[in-house]
């Protein structure tokens, strides 16, 4: 019984039938530390993909590259079947620690990459109320960040992110400074609000179970110098009880064969 | 811990017991403020009525004597001629301050030019140049409005230009990611970001405009407020130059809690009530 699909390199180089993002040859050094070598990577369109690897691979890294945040010291990132080095309207990023304006409310916080964009108050508006919704925070639409949990501002983040209507959401390890329980929540509902919004995903995490739990596809990534090393895609099916996956023996059997294969990075 | 917890809760849903309800009158700011004042007020008449010196009249005397003022039109015509200089340069101030201390932060030539200069104008003693002033602009408006800037400038642009170099970097990748331009980036994150520490040095600002009004009256020009102090000291009349002293600080102090109210309202609604 197969737990999952592994493929190896050679196959990995070869561009997947519809790849949305692809990463090509990219290389980036910080200061005499070499973060990412050589990592060629594509992304299927509609999938959701996790960067996955212990402190130090520069999965991070990889990821603001591909968002046009960090510039790499070689090789291109491909999105749409354009080239880009800059961010652009088709990705959106949810960051780490929020990054939500401290200042403004819950609701313009969400409409705020369409306010950068010159929309109308009256139409982000509507759309941002839609979101909010979206993401579980309807009747929040007034607080301020700072009245919201950890759980309920990383909505936020996530809200603004899909406000923008991008083909590709972006997300760095946005459920790190979520306490346990919210972020079991959250978990559940991101596989929900996947199957609604037909959106590319590429999520950075450190959680060998989170990556399990709700990816497509898992790239393993080995640190000094970041590389692909291995890439997974767990066959689970995640229709029905979401508790139900915990169980799973698919889950349980991939979560330790990535185990068994990250064990040797880990000093 | 846990009886204390407890005692605690009762007093807080019982509000029948006389004793509750007073402790509650107690925790209203607006209370806690009246009797403030209302403690300040009553020390000062003991102090008045010992007396401490024959120079220092009771609170009901400097009450008296800022009524009689107000009616017979000094204080009113004084503070004529000194809010103008006051209001122009503390206008003046704020908004080359926020302007110079905004540019300095964003812009490094502009920091290393401008900044030291800054820095020594506030470690000088700017009263001393007030003098300087009347050499080069007379005793007119210019020289008073003057007198303002140089006091309140300085520290408006110094804590503008920190709050500006200290805003919160992940914001600033954040508008990047959504393609915020640079304008925007300034407008809509730099700014208000830095408006607490920005409204601080506002705050300092006006004090400072404040001490240079009535210090370039009192140095300067026999005109206004300060006129009226020595005027009043000359004549030793002891409760009225107290009145007038106190008018000035009631009046800095009005202005600063309505700095803060317009920083809470327009830029940071998020402490409202907090």
């Amino acid at each position: 019984m197969r737990a999952a699909v592994v493929r190896n390199e050679a196959v990995m180089n070869e561009p997947a039938a519809d790849a949305i993002v692809e990463v090509r040859g990219i290389s980036k050094t910080y200061g005499g530390v070499e973060a990412l070598r050589d990592v060629d990577l594509d992304f299927p369109r509609g999938k959701l993909t996790s960067l996955l690897g212990p402190s130090g691979c520069g999965k991070t890294t990889l990821l603001k590259i591909i968002a046009g945040l960090i510039d790499a010291d070689r090789g291109s990132v491909v999105v749409n079947g354009k080239k880009v080095s800059a961010p652009g309207p088709e990705r959106a990023f949810v960051f780490q620690d929020f990054a939500l304006l401290p200042w403004a409310t819950v609701l313009r916080n969400v409409a705020f990459g369409l306010e950068l964009r010159g929309t109308a108050k009256e139409e982000r508006e509507a759309i941002a109320r839609r979101y909010v919704a979206d993401v579980g925070l309807a009747g929040f639409e007034d607080k301020y960040p700072h009245e919201l949990s950890g759980g309920m501002r990383q909505r936020v983040g996530l809200a603004r992110a899909l406000c923008v209507d991008a083909d590709v959401l972006l997300l760095d390890e946005p459920f790190s400074a979520v306490d346990e329980q919210n972020r079991r929540k959250f978990q559940e509902d991101l596989i929900r609000l996947r199957t609604n919004q037909n959106k590319t995903f590429i999520f950075v995490t450190h959680s060998i179970e989170e990556a399990v739990y709700i990816s497509d596809r898992i790239v393993l990534l080995s640190p000094r110098p970041g590389r692909v090393s291995r890439i997974i895609e767990p066959d689970i099916d995640r229709s029905g009880d979401p508790d139900r996956i915990h169980r799973d023996k698919h889950y349980l059997d991939t979560v330790e064969e990535i185990w068994q294969g990250l064990k040797q990075y880990v000093e | 811990m846990v009886a204390g917890t407890e005692v605690g809760r009762t007093a807080g849903v019982a509000p029948l017991s006389r004793n509750a309800q007073a402790v509650r009158l107690f925790e209203r700011p607006i209370v806690l403020r009246l009797v403030s004042i209302g403690l300040f007020a009553a020390a000062w008449q003991i102090a008045g009525l010992i007396p401490v010196s024959f120079a220092f009249p009771t609170f009901s005397d400097t009450m008296a004597a800022f009524v009689r003022m107000m009616a017979d039109g000094s204080m009113v015509t004084a503070y004529g001629s000194t809010l103008q200089p006051l209001i122009l340069g503390v206008v003046l101030a704020t908004f080359a301050g926020v302007g110079i201390g905004t540019l300095c932060g964003l812009w490094r030539p502009g920091e290393w030019l401008l900044i030291p200069v800054f820095i020594v104008l506030q470690a000088a003693p700017v009263a001393a140049f007030i003098p300087l002033v009347t050499f080069i602009y007379g005793i007119g408006m210019t020289a008073k409005t003057l007198a303002v800037i140089i006091l309140a400038l300085p520290v408006i642009v110094l804590n503008t230009y920190k709050a500006v170099r200290n805003v919160n970097g992940s914001l600033l990748v954040m508008s990047r990611s959504f393609m915020g331009t640079r304008w925007q980036e300034v407008f809509k994150i730099i700014l208000p970001d830095a408006s607490p520490v920005i409204f601080a040095g506002l705050r300092l600002g006006v004090a400072a405009g404040f001490v240079g009004v009535v210090l370039a009256e009192l140095l300067i020009t026999p005109t206004g407020i300060g006129d009226l102090i020595t005027f009043a000291r000359s004549r030793a009349d002891y409760a009225g130059m107290y009145a007038t002293i106190a008018s000035v600080i009631a009046l800095s102090t009005v202005t600063l809690v309505a700095l803060q109210w317009i920083e809470v309202r327009v830029f940071r609604p998020e402490k409202r009530g907090g």
